[in-house]
């Protein structure tokens, strides 16, 4: 059973990352390219948790971890760029 | 594993799946920016975290001892995204992207 909703989550989980990816694709505008990959980085940490139960291995959730911390990062430096045309000022 | 152990951690699963995939559907479909902030920012943060709780529950279960790391990427998930949806809104904001007007509006 767990199997099961394992592979169904994981299908569900890359349809999610498709239709961000055709939110980056599409725009219209550079805010919503970051929303969309914002969005992106935190399916890909549902994946690799998910990743790391059907593996049985806990050591995925690390990189998780450093996904969560370096996306964060990333989203808040591309907006801050938008609103000040900076980043370090 | 313990059949009711075994149903919790197929629901939560799934739950999460769900919720992920309702807030990219969202982004995906709704009509303008400051609608389309909502989906990922509410949504997929709490199907992250449910299947977060999972996989700490999992690891409780398979492994001696508790494993509560797992709790710590959803606690700084949590944290931050807020944060950049206030900063993604403040830039909207200032390259003066307009919502739709209410006619505009589907349903």
């Amino acid at each position: 059973m767990l199997n099961f909703a394992i592979q169904i989550a994981f299908a569900m989980i890359a349809l999610a990352m498709l239709l961000s990816l055709y939110r980056m694709v599409r725009g219209p505008d550079a805010t919503d390219r970051i929303l969309a990959l914002d969005t992106l980085y935190i399916n890909t940490i549902a994946l690799l948790v998910l990743l790391g139960i059907n593996t049985d291995n806990s050591a995925y959730f690390e990189s998780a971890l450093l996904i969560a911390i370096m996306g964060f990062v990333g989203t808040v430096a591309l907006s801050k760029y938008l609103l000040r045309g900076d980043i370090i000022e | 594993m313990n059949i009711w152990i075994e149903s919790l951690l197929a629901f939560l699963i799934l739950a999460g799946a769900s919720f992920t995939l309702l807030g990219s559907i969202g982004l995906a479909r709704l009509p303008d920016f400051f609608m389309r902030l909502h989906g990922p920012t509410k949504t997929t943060t709490l199907g992250v975290g449910a299947m977060v709780i999972a996989s700490a529950i999992y690891f409780s279960v398979s492994d001696p001892g508790i494993s509560l790391h797992e709790i710590a990427a959803t606690l700084f998930l949590f944290i931050t995204a807020p944060v950049s949806a206030h900063l993604l809104a403040k830039a909207a904001l200032h390259i003066a992207q307009k919502p739709v007007s209410e006619e505009d509006r589907p349903g």
